[in-house]
Order: C-alpha cells, then sequence, then structure tokens
C-alpha cells in the first residue's frame, strides 16, 4: 500500500526544520492561505443555499422524474473537470457568450427606447459596457460552485429520503406553517447531511488549483496555486509540501471537529429520548 | 409508495412552484456551458464566438494530429491498465475487510477513505515527492514512462472500488457461505462459485467507475507526468493556457462522449445490483 502522503516534508529537507512552515505563516502567504479559506467558505455556503431548494425538489418528486434529476445530476461530476472549467470560460470572457447576450439585449432596448423617442434619455447608458466576468473573484466563486454543487445535492437528498413523510404530515397537522416545519423538524433531522455535504465541498475547494488559475486573475490565486508554483516554477519542493500538509492538517480538523459534533449530537438525542 | 404521492398534502413538495423553478434554473445553468461546448465543436468559425454553420473539421483535424493521438493512446492505455489493477486490489481489500477481523481494522478503514477525502493537488504533490523520493527509475522505453502515473492512479482509485464492492459484500449472508461449504465446497470453490458471481454487478460498476476516473483524472497526472508521458487531459489543460480554440471544444466532446458511456453502464449495473436486492 503505497499512501503517498506518509511521505513527510522532513525526509526530503532531511534536518527537521520548521522554517518552512513558519514561512507559510507569515506575509503574503497567510493572506492567501486566509483568503482561500473565505472563498471556500463564501462558495459552500452558496452552495448549500442552492443544493438545499434542489435536493428537497428531487426527493418529493415521483419515482421517474427523480431518477432523471439524479442522472443529470449526477452526468456532469463524472466529466473532466477541466473541460467544465474551459467551457465556462467560452460563457464568461468578455467577448463571451453571456456579455453577447446582454449586448444584443441592450440593443433592442435601446432600439425600443428610441421607438418611444426616449433614446438620448439615456436611461440605460451611453453605449454597452461589457460587464467582466472573467479573471477576479466573482468568476473563481462561480467556477467552484458550478464546479461542486453536486457534492452538496447528493449528501442533503440522501437524508432527505430517509425522513418519515408522515412526520412531516404530522407537523402541519399540529397546526406548524412551512417555516417552522423546516426549522424545526427537517433542519434538524438534515443535519448530518449537511455537514457531510459541507465537508465535500470545502475540502476540495480549499485545494482546487485549476479553477482559479483559469478561471481567476491575478489577484484571486488560491493556496493551491501558490502550492502548484513551489513544485512546477519556482521549484521549491519543501516549502511546497509544508503548503499542502498545512491543508491536510486542515482537512484533518475538520473531520476532527465533525466526528466530536456528531458523537456529541447523538448523546444529546439519545438523552432527550430516555 | 406511489399511490400516497398521487393525494394532495401540503408535504407534497413537488408541486410548489418555487422549488420547481430553482431546480429548473440550476439545471439549466449546470447544462448551458456543456451544450455550448460540444456545439461549438461544429461551428465553423476560428474564434468562436458567432454561429458560422454546421462543419466537422476540427474533428478531422484531431484525427490527423499525432501529439493528440499519442496522448490519447497513453490516456486509454493508462486507464486500462490502472483498471484491472485496481479493481484487483479493490476486490481483495473489500474481502479482507468484510470478511475478517484484525488488529487495528477500524483505523484500517479510515486509512482507506483518507486518499478520497485529501485535496486532490496534496495527492499529487505527495506522489511527486515518493517518486522523487524512491528515485523512480526514469524510464524510456513507451508502456514503462506511463508506470508513475499508473502506480499513482491506482492509488487514489482502489479504494473506490473497494468502497463499492464492500458495500455490495455487506448484502451477502453469511450463511450462504456456510451452506455453500456444507455441501462441500472447497474455499476456492466458495468463491469463484459464490462470491465472485454475487459481486460481479458492483465489479463491472466499480471497474467502469475506475476506468473514468483514470480517463477524467487531471490533477494527481498532472503531478506526476513527465514530457514524454503526456495524457489526454494534461494535453488539453496546454491548449488550453495558450486560448479557445474549435479543437479543444472537439476533443473535449469526444472525451465528455466516452464518459457518459461509461457511466451509462456503470448506473445501469448499480442499479441492477440494488434491484436484485430489493426482491
Amino acid at each position: 500500500m503505497s499512501y503517498g502522503q506518509k511521505v513527510d516534508i522532513i525526509d526530503i529537507d532531511y534536518n527537521w526544520s520548521l522554517i518552512n512552515y513558519a514561512r507559510a505563516t507569515d506575509g503574503v502567504y497567510f493572506v492567501t492561505l486566509f483568503k482561500s479559506v473565505i472563498i471556500s467558505l463564501i462558495t459552500t455556503f452558496l452552495c448549500l443555499l442552492i443544493a438545499i431548494p434542489v435536493a428537497f425538489y428531487i426527493s418529493f418528486s415521483s419515482v421517474r422524474i427523480k431518477s432523471i434529476l439524479l442522472v443529470s445530476i449526477l452526468l456532469p461530476l463524472w466529466t473532466n473537470l477541466l473541460i467544465r472549467t474551459y467551457s465556462l470560460i467560452a460563457l464568461l470572457r468578455t467577448k463571451g457568450h453571456i456579455n453577447n447576450a446582454l449586448e444584443n439585449l441592450w440593443e433592442s432596448a435601446n432600439y425600443l427606447l428610441s421607438f418611444f423617442r426616449l433614446a438620448n434619455h439615456n436611461f440605460i447608458g451611453e453605449s454597452f459596457t461589457p460587464l467582466s466576468l472573467m479573471h477576479n473573484n466573482f468568476s473563481v466563486i462561480f467556477g467552484l460552485i458550478y464546479i461542486y454543487v453536486p457534492f452538496m445535492i447528493i449528501p442533503i437528498y440522501l437524508v432527505l429520503e430517509k425522513i418519515d413523510r408522515n412526520i412531516l404530515e404530522a407537523s402541519y397537522d399540529l397546526g406548524a406553517n412551512h417555516k417552522i416545519t423546516f426549522f424545526k423538524i427537517i433542519m434538524p433531522n438534515i443535519s448530518v447531511g449537511i455537514t457531510s455535504g459541507i465537508i465535500l465541498v470545502f475540502i476540495p475547494c480549499l485545494g482546487s488549483f485549476i479553477i482559479p488559475e483559469l478561471l481567476g486573475g491575478a489577484d484571486s490565486q488560491m493556496i493551491g496555486n501558490i502550492i502548484e508554483r513551489q513544485f512546477k516554477s519556482a521549484n521549491d519542493w519543501p516549502f511546497g509540501s509544508a503548503l499542502s500538509f498545512i491543508l491536510i492538517y486542515i482537512t484533518i480538523i475538520i473531520l476532527g471537529v465533525r466526528y466530536v459534533y456528531s458523537k456529541l449530537y447523538s448523546r444529546l438525542y439519545q438523552r432527550g429520548v430516555s | 409508495m406511489k399511490k400516497r404521492i398521487q393525494h394532495y398534502t401540503p408535504v407534497n413538495y413537488a408541486k410548489n412552484n418555487t422549488l420547481k423553478i430553482i431546480t429548473f434554473i440550476f439545471l439549466v445553468i449546470l447544462y448551458l456551458p456543456i451544450i455550448n461546448l460540444i456545439m461549438f465543436s461544429f461551428n465553423d468559425s476560428k474564434r468562436n464566438i458567432v454561429w458560422r454553420g454546421f462543419t466537422s473539421k476540427y474533428y478531422e483535424k484531431l484525427f490527423e494530429n499525432e501529439m493528440l493521438f499519442l496522448a490519447f493512446s497513453n490516456s486509454m492505455t493508462i486507464a486500462i491498465t490502472s483498471t484491472i489493477i485496481s479493481t484487483f486490489l479493490g476486490i481483495t481489500t473489500a474481502i479482507a475487510l468484510w470478511k475478517f477481523n484484525f488488529y487495528l481494522k477500524k483505523y484500517y478503514d479510515v486509512a482507506l477513505l483518507f486518499p478520497i477525502i485529501i485535496p486532490e493537488i496534496c495527492m499529487g504533490i505527495s506522489m511527486l515527492v515518493f517518486f522523487n523520493y524512491i528515485n523512480w527509475p526514469n524510464f524510456q522505453l513507451w508502456p514503462f514512462t506511463l508506470s508513475s502515473i499508473i502506480i499513482a492512479h491506482v492509488s487514489f482509485i482502489f479504494p473506490f472500488v473497494a468502497i463499492i464492492i464492500r458495500a455490495r459484500l455487506s448484502m451477502l449472508n453469511n450463511e450462504i457461505l456456510e451452506a455453500g461449504q456444507d455441501l462441500g465446497a472447497s474455499k476456492y470453490q466458495v468463491i469463484r462459485k459464490i462470491i465472485i458471481p454475487f459481486m460481479s454487478p458492483a465489479l463491472v460498476a466499480s471497474a467502469l467507475l475506475a476506468f473514468t476516473l483514470s480517463l477524467d483524472d487531471f490533477v494527481v497526472t498532472f503531478f506526476t507526468s513527465g514530457p514524454n508521458s503526456v495524457t489526454l487531459p494534461v494535453k488539453i489543460y496546454s491548449m488550453v493556457r495558450f486560448g479557445i480554440s474549435p479543437e479543444i471544444n472537439a476533443i473535449s466532446t469526444l472525451l465528455i462522449l466516452i464518459i457518459i458511456i461509461c457511466t451509462y453502464f456503470a448506473i445501469r449495473f448499480l442499479s441492477k445490483s440494488n434491484r436484485e436486492f430489493m426482491k
């Protein structure tokens, strides 16, 4: 079993020094690390907002539609990450399809306004300025959401399936409305799915480097890009491994927190029952 | 089950229009870029912004491009070899974890999940460092140039295989095995006549999954590949960095097609194995 990650950074450095770790926590690198954590958190949160309604709709639709929807969500998961990122470029770039469509919209709106002799009032601007959708933080977050949303939908869907529908009906019978039912009954039940979804989205987001590389600009570098550069062009392997080990530590800490959380949760639940 | 859904209850969220619209918009956004990509691979224009009529010349160009063909054959060789090795390793791991109790088994379970959970980039660079540390020889002969990529692929693919096969094996009753042994089957006969046929749907599904994972993988390959072991995703990446061209669209379309076919069969086999269990 060659578990490659067991190879330690110190083995390459040969002198058990912590200099690389110290370097990773100061200045530019720490800012980048902090920034990638923030970007990943935003992405995870937005993924959650998108995933809950979609998972709801899937789990409550009829068997036939359900299987079609599930397959259609799973299929992009298996297509290449690189290809999907590339396909986003074609849409988002300055002369891409979204800006083209917006330009057409602007022109037709302008035409409509000139029909009513309003064109020279400049309601919608002097001329069309293309939105800059590429090479900024927006494009990185959009790309990350686009790639990782299925990872959030599937665990939430799986736990939603297990909820007994009679419990929900009982809640409505007892006079609760949709809001109360959602927060008091559905949320506690799907929290397991939500936590595993958060882990499945947050960890790969943190380590992603293709998406910020292809969609991001100079100011939207993530930790993955720096690691990649240490190995490919800067040729500072020990420092790169230190950075990636920090990523692995973060992963392990998150998993540990989740483990403790689930233990506490089940203990509380048992106490509530007895 | 079906009947209960049909009569109206406030619980029936499938009738909720807001949810319906959100799901619809989500699916459109999910598929728009991919459909756009496939469509514009047939576009008769170099800059690929406006539709200029149908053509298949970029596909013809692909088949003339020798570098791409080499990358494709590399990818296929890697995918097939690592599928075979990782399926074998996955089967043995799954049977070991299912059948036997051994010291630190619980932790072995977690260790098996580890390559799946950690960020891909960490896996990739750890492989790079590992091969460098043990001084993996730099082969010049063709199939051996791919050996490091194959090893890297196997090490992150076989946990997937093991998990799928183990899930299937957990459905198998121990009594059936005991009955087999009662009726005079030897250990190998039990494996060959009971265990292998029982897990065959999961086996096929996980082998197809392993194939797609290996064919698709970019990050791990990117770090372990050398100049004379370029695979298709790595080649696509280097093309993408030079800008957009319809050729990339064409090759991506072909790759998507292969993967869709594999996934389709994998899902069919998996659902078949689940359906049998339901009976």
